[in-house]
């Protein structure tokens, strides 16, 4: 039966951890990930868990240990936030290269400089290119489920793909709220045993080379068994949402269509600011504006075939970015789906709104501000500025 | 498989990983090489000094005396004809091409 708690993101995760009882787990304090860790130490410290925490001198030392771990044959665990994931950089590629499944909860934070804590996506979307999985949580429930649900995934014989799961700091880690969590049987029922088939260091009847020097003969054709990695992911990601479904009567998939059906304006947006947004959706609704919602929870592999399935009904989208692609023409969830956008015919007036850097609140009212671009928008039927900020001071 | 005679994606391990001990030696790390250590075998001692220092067991060695360079994986790095007591060196560095063409004119 699942228990009804209040709990904050941090201590979602730290629970689904607790849960999941990885073999190793490497890291290093970051606000506003520290929490997660500080909790999830007291786990191992009280003996809850069976994991060696690998209390290491820096990030890049972390995801080191992680990949040495995996790489030895065990489930491996990690968490971040902004510079901690940056200085990680590096080893993100080496645990993506090396095909290791490493779990990392990443609490998205704004990076430096100038030095903010607060929340936004500039570290994970700097790493969308780094071969990692990467699932958005709209809050502690989600990130809970995305974690237990990310062994899976990652673990999948024709996947074997780090994964990322991301939410927001201070909004999502810090919060409490109301959510319900699985018996431990049951998540340990779901990812089962880590099925070590994979080569293993130790494995000394079958010596293996881990990360050899791979140059122009062969490392284009490692990066394509990447690519489909990938791609296989897609169907493992759809299917063991479907089996959580059955399971915690929560059921993923690539994204959330609130509705969306009959919609003319609508917005895509990922992680808390979803929920403020479906707020603003009701109101909209309840005045008679047909306005809709797309919360994007799959980043990486990104669902373009799925998403203008579902976005091909609308006249307006507003993209919603969280961080900044400097130079580049919008934020870089907008670049994505804009291009996604162009295999469709009619597909809608599409502009990219920048909103909630460095935890600036995206409120009910701002959010609101993004719909009437919107219905401006479609009333011209042209889109004037294509890359705006929603709260910035002139 | 290709025509290059190299493995394809589909059929290679992945992550990069090699599962085959030792198999080292099945990659000519030889075609890297821009000069070729030739071995003045009248002036050569058999000290071994070489093949102690030698970074990839380039330097063959029969019955305790140097009798010359496994050239498929001698890299060229000279490390042997620095190292090599005698003055002047017994090992010299030649132009890989040069030592080409001397080659292929018998």
């Amino acid at each position: 039966m699942a228990k009804i708690v209040a709990y904050s993101g941090n201590q979602a995760i730290a629970e689904a951890m607790r849960q999941i009882n990885p073999d190793v787990c490497a890291a290093y304090p970051i606000t506003p990930q520290t929490e997660l860790m500080q909790q999830f130490a007291s786990f191992v410290a009280d003996g809850l868990v069976d994991t060696e925490l690998v209390t290491v001198e820096s990030e890049h030392s972390a995801m080191s240990a992680c990949v040495g771990a995996a790489a030895a044959g065990g489930r491996v665990m990690t968490a971040t936030s902004a510079q901690g994931m940056a200085l990680m950089w590096e080893i993100m590629y080496c645990a993506s290269g090396l095909r290791l499944p490493i779990v990392m909860t990443i609490v998205n934070r704004a990076l430096n400089a100038p030095l903010n804590i607060h929340g936004d996506h500039s570290d994970s979307m700097g790493a969308r290119d780094s071969g990692w999985i990467q699932l958005y949580s709209e809050n502690a429930q989600e990130a809970y489920d995305n974690l237990i649900q990310a062994v899976r995934i990652g673990e999948e014989a024709s996947v074997r793909l780090p994964v990322a799961v991301c939410y927001d700091g201070f909004i999502i880690s810090h919060s409490i709220e109301r959510m319900e969590i699985l018996e431990d049987e049951q998540v340990r029922g779901f990812i089962g045993p880590y099925r070590n088939e994979f080569h293993s260091l130790l494995d000394v009847e079958h010596p293996v080379t881990y990360g050899p020097v791979d140059l122009q003969d062969y490392y284009t054709e490692h990066k394509r068994q990447q690519v489909e990695a990938m791609e296989n992911a897609r169907r493992i990601i759809l299917e063991v949402g479907e089996e959580y479904g059955r399971l915690s009567g929560r059921r993923y998939g690539y994204f959330e269509e609130y509705r969306l059906e009959d919609a003319e304006i609508g917005m895509l947006i990922l992680n808390s600011a979803a929920g403020t947004a479906k707020e603003v959706v009701d109101d909209l609704r309840a005045r008679g504006v047909r306005a809709g919602l797309l919360k994007l929870r799959v980043f990486r592999p990104f669902p373009f075939r799925e998403l203008i399935q579902a976005l091909q009904g609308l006249q307006v989208l507003a993209v919603m970015d969280r961080s900044e692609s400097f130079g580049a023409m919008g934020g870089p969830v907008f670049n994505e789906v804009r291009s996604a956008l162009l295999e469709l015919e009619g597909s809608p007036l599409t502009f990219n709104y920048i909103y909630g850097l460095g935890g600036r609140e995206p409120t009910l009212s701002e959010i609101e501000r993004a719909f009437s671009r919107a219905q401006e928008v479609l009333q011209k039927g042209r889109v004037e500025v294509l890359h705006d900020y929603l709260q910035v001071r002139e | 498989m290709s025509d290059t005679g190299l493995k394809g994606w589909k059929e290679l391990p992945i992550g990069g990983l090699i599962l085959e001990p030792g198999n080292s030696e099945k990659y000519n790390t030889g075609t890297w090489r821009a000069f070729r250590p030739v071995v003045d075998p009248d002036r050569c001692t058999h000290d071994l000094f070489c093949w102690l220092f030698c970074p990839d067991g380039a330097i063959l060695v029969k019955d305790g005396k140097m009798v010359g360079f496994d050239l498929d994986h001698c890299k060229g790095c000279g490390i042997c004809a620095r190292v090599c007591p005698r003055k002047p060196s017994a090992i010299t560095m030649v132009e890989e091409v040069e030592a080409k063409k001397k080659e292929q004119a018998g």
